[in-house]
């Protein structure tokens, strides 16, 4: 386990550590059998080109998924997590090599409530790109 | 063609109910490379307070998308979906879904609205397990692209 912050600790306005994950064709195949979403723009370079995009892209959800993990990581709680949404506003490219692409996330806490809940504005960005936006979460601290 | 408004508010009959399994948990958490005992292992998952090992916050997309797709097909509805790609996606949870969880979903067409040729709609997925106990609400913001637009 994690060490868990402590919720009176926090300040609003706070910066929470950055933390990159590594996105290959293999995360995307896996995730496609994972979570059963199968459309082909997302393992198939000849239907992403010819619906315009400038190769392979990551599913939306995965992306979010990445998100959730590095809040729940951060909480030091998988359950902590009461509300998170986010806009899906560029695609994360995913190239046909060994190294794929990055996405990288940081955290700010924009808000605390009196249940112990934290409100956290994530920024989300692949190759400089901010891919995410509106990303924002509750998140319990028991 | 803007949508028809008519439809706001609109219920469709619930999903075949879906069981959440460990394995499919350890698969999906797998993919994010995320490590956490809590997905994993039951005895860590019960000292966390959890009757069973609990699947990531996300997990819930297995269900809610497809059921989301399934009301995008609905030739009353009249959505062309070769247009449509996914714009906004929220959860809200009252817990965590969990190994033996037999859940269905409810989609609500919560809202439709039309701007600069864009159909907008706003699909509510309810999932609860099949006893009735709500675990997760989720939003799915689709966006039927105008024809006009280049892709």
């Amino acid at each position: 386990m994690s060490l868990r912050p402590v919720f009176t600790d926090l300040e609003v306005g706070q910066e929470l550590p950055a933390h990159t994950f590594v996105v290959t064709r293999e995360t995307l195949l896996r995730y496609a059998g994972a979570s059963g979403d199968f459309n082909v723009i997302h393992w198939s370079q000849r239907h992403a080109v010819e619906v315009g995009l400038p190769d392979v892209i990551a599913h939306g959800n995965l992306t979010m998924a990445l998100g959730a993990r590095y809040l729940t990581q951060w909480a030091g709680d998988p359950g902590a997590l009461r509300e998170y949404g986010v806009r899906f506003t560029k695609p994360v490219v995913v190239p046909d090599t060994d190294a794929g692409t990055t996405v990288e996330i940081t955290g700010k806490i924009l808000e605390l409530d009196g249940d112990s809940r934290v409100r956290i504005d994530l920024t989300v960005t692949s190759e400089g790109q901010k891919v995410l936006t509106q990303a924002r979460a509750w998140v319990h601290l028991s | 063609m803007p949508l028809d408004t008519g439809f706001i508010g609109r219920v469709y009959p619930a999903t075949q109910p879906y069981v959440v399994s460990r394995a499919k948990i350890a698969e999906f958490a797998d993919v994010v490379g995320d490590d956490s005992p809590a997905y994993r292992d039951v005895e860590a998952a019960l000292a966390l307070g959890y009757p069973d090992v609990i699947a990531p916050p996300t997990f819930a997309t297995i269900v809610t998308l497809e059921a989301a797709y399934a009301v995008v097909h609905d030739p009353a509805l009249g959505l062309d979906w070769t247009r449509v790609v996914h714009g906004d996606q929220r959860f809200v949870y009252d817990r965590p879904l969990r190994a033996g969880d037999e859940i269905t979903v409810v989609v609500t067409v919560e809202s439709i609205r039309s701007m600069a040729g864009n159909d907008m709609i706003v699909l509510r997925g309810d999932v609860a397990t099949v006893q009735g106990e709500h675990a997760v609400t989720s939003y799915t913001l689709l966006v039927a692209r105008s024809a006009a637009d280049s892709v």
